[in-house]
């Protein structure tokens, strides 16, 4: 039984799809049921993903509606799990599909559970996504900005950010 | 065990208040800008808290507006005391996106510049790691050696610090014509001298004192904070990308002799030269952390020889840079190598464009700086650089 079919078995719906033909063949999860599936990845004897090597937000989104149609996708926020294990010497990649915004209002970040409870390294590299990204992540114990000061508004890699004009009497553009 | 009863005696003797004390943004003891927050009973450290950003330099959005090869110079200034080992992870993501081959005689090309900057790297680490613990002595012998290195990458691309010379499809220029052996020359006169940083340091007294027991780091707590590299090995897992990584990469690797440093039932590999364990110290401490980067030397002195040999023996090119503009093929991918500090990971993801759409890195010292609050928890204040320095953090890498 592959990995896909034995997550399909086990979590169901909570997988929402998959691409195995890709340069790096991925899994998708819904956003609740992120947890759950990497608690069992980390623990299954067979499998042992102890690692979790990165966790990025990418965000697909184009000011140009012509060339947004072109690309061929809906606009949306993806997730990334980069997940290896030092013991079995196997990779794996989870995505999180998110909608930009939550209930497409402006300025509400979408939310994923967090899997600091899973890895701790996690942490900051939720905080990281947080802060660049403008992803929440529910459940983390201290998600604040890492990178950019506390004050900074806006998530510099959102394709809809604008650098702001001053930043306490610091010219920004 | 006498109890103290008299409130005045505990007011005035023996209690002591709580202090926040900031250590940095400039602390001579890090390389770059790195502000910990300690908060202190006395000289016992019960909390640190890493702020990190200082560095920032958005090179994840900028690698949103140039294409690969313009991206490369900005790869260097990432870890820029392993230079060369950024843009091999930069050039090997783009590599697994276009799924473009190298020939033969470019892997062993990138696996000579790519080790003797891991030698440069590692040197610096320990003289720095000599200087955090108030000894100034290895520091300049470090940077002697590492000159002479220096000098080699000058040679071979022009730049002593930011190289750009490993690029998506090989190199900026072959070697040139005489330099094999002036690396060959260089090695034959750095083996012995490594018994003297051994001397300087690995068995000093002091030394030992400073580091042995101190942040002791277990092999659980190790992998569950993500620490990788020698920080990771440290700790005693047996994980090394060069044997364990992604094909595209252990494939340069292929064919080499040589073992992952990590301790195995109270010996390291090949460590029958240099300095036993001392007693003091227990798997996981800065002392140990200190002494796999030491190895790590010697391993990689072993396997410049054998490169130079593949080298000059291997048929071929020495493999071209791609186009500047070459257009991505829809899609992305992750690679991650074992760079000196660990392992540095590069995500790129590609709308079809010249352009990536998205550049995202991963780096070995934002995961190995995240534990400092673990390790330096009931320490003394004395002991937080010697913790944080033998993690060996590179603030360009986590800042970004």
């Amino acid at each position: 039984m592959s990995l896909l079919e034995q997550l399909q078995a086990k979590f169901g719906d909570n997988i929402t799809g998959h691409n195995l033909e890709a340069v790096d063949p991925w899994i998708e999860v819904a956003p609740v049921g992120i947890v759950d599936v990497c608690q069992f990845l980390k623990t299954a004897p067979d499998l042992q993903f102890d690692m979790l090597s990165c966790i990025s937000g990418v965000d697909y989104w184009m000011a140009d509606e012509k060339k947004m149609a072109k690309a061929g996708w809906e606009p949306h926020t993806e997730v990334v799990y980069h997940l290896s294990s030092t013991v079995k010497k196997h990779t794996l990649v989870l995505k999180v599909m998110l909608p930009r915004w939550k209930d497409d209002v402006e300025g509400q970040l979408p939310e994923v559970a967090s899997v600091t409870s899973v890895w701790r390294t996690a942490d900051w590299h939720e905080r990281e996504v947080f802060d660049l990204s403008g992803v929440r992540f529910v459940g983390h114990p201290y998600l604040r900005r890492i990178l950019c000061p506390e004050d900074w508004v806006g998530f510099p890699l959102r394709r809809d950010y604008e650098m702001p004009l001053e930043y306490h009497g610091i010219r920004g553009r | 065990m006498a109890t103290i009863d008299d409130q005045r005696i505990i007011e005035f003797d023996v209690r002591t208040d709580e202090m926040l004390v900031n250590m940095g943004p400039q602390h001579p003891s890090t390389h770059g800008v790195l502000r910990l927050v300690l908060r202190t009973d006395g000289e016992i450290v019960s909390e640190v808290e890493p702020h990190i950003g200082y560095l920032h330099r958005c090179a994840e959005k900028i690698g949103e507006n140039l294409t690969p090869r313009q991206f490369i110079p900005y790869t260097d200034r990432m870890d820029y005391l392993a230079g060369m080992n950024m843009n091999l992870g930069w050039a090997l993501v783009v590599e697994k996106l276009l799924e473009h081959d190298l020939p033969e005689k470019a892997k062993h090309l990138r696996v000579i510049i790519a080790e003797l900057n891991r030698l440069a790297s590692h040197l610096v680490g320990m003289g720095a790691y000599g200087l955090d613990l108030g000894t100034f002595s290895p520091f300049l012998y470090a940077f002697r050696e590492r000159e002479r290195i220096l000098d080699l990458f000058e040679e071979a691309c022009g730049a002593r610090l930011t190289y750009s010379y490993l690029t998506p499809g090989g190199a900026t220029a072959d070697l040139p014509h005489g330099w094999t052996q002036k690396l060959s020359a260089f090695l034959d006169q750095f083996e012995p001298l490594i018994q003297e940083y051994h001397a300087l340091l690995t068995t000093n007294a002091i030394f030992v004192k400073r580091t042995a027991n101190i942040g002791v780091m277990s092999a659980e707590m190790a992998i569950d904070y993500g620490c990788t590299g020698p920080v990771l090995r440290g700790s005693g897992v047996d994980h090394d990308l060069r044997r364990d990584g992604e094909e595209r990469y252990t494939d340069m690797y292929d064919g080499y002799a040589f073992e992952v440093i990590v301790e195995r039932d109270g010996h390291y590999p090949n460590d029958h030269n240099y300095p036993a364990v001392p007693r003091e110290a227990v798997l996981g401490d800065c002392w140990h952390r200190f002494y796999v980067r030491m190895l790590e030397v010697v391993q990689s002195v072993d396997i410049l020889r054998q490169a130079i040999e593949r080298y000059s023996t291997a048929s071929g090119d020495w493999g071209q840079p791609i186009k500047l503009t070459q257009k991505l093929p829809k899609g992305e991918a992750y690679l991650e190598t074992e760079a000196p500090r660990g392992q540095m990971g590069f995500y790129i993801v590609s709308d079809g464009s010249s352009i990536p759409w998205r550049v995202r890195a991963r780096s070995s010292c934002f995961c190995n700086l995240s534990i400092t609050n673990e390790l330096c928890r009931n320490c003394l204040i004395a002991d937080v650089p010697a913790i944080v320095g033998s993690l060996d953090i590179v603030m360009g890498e986590i800042d970004r």
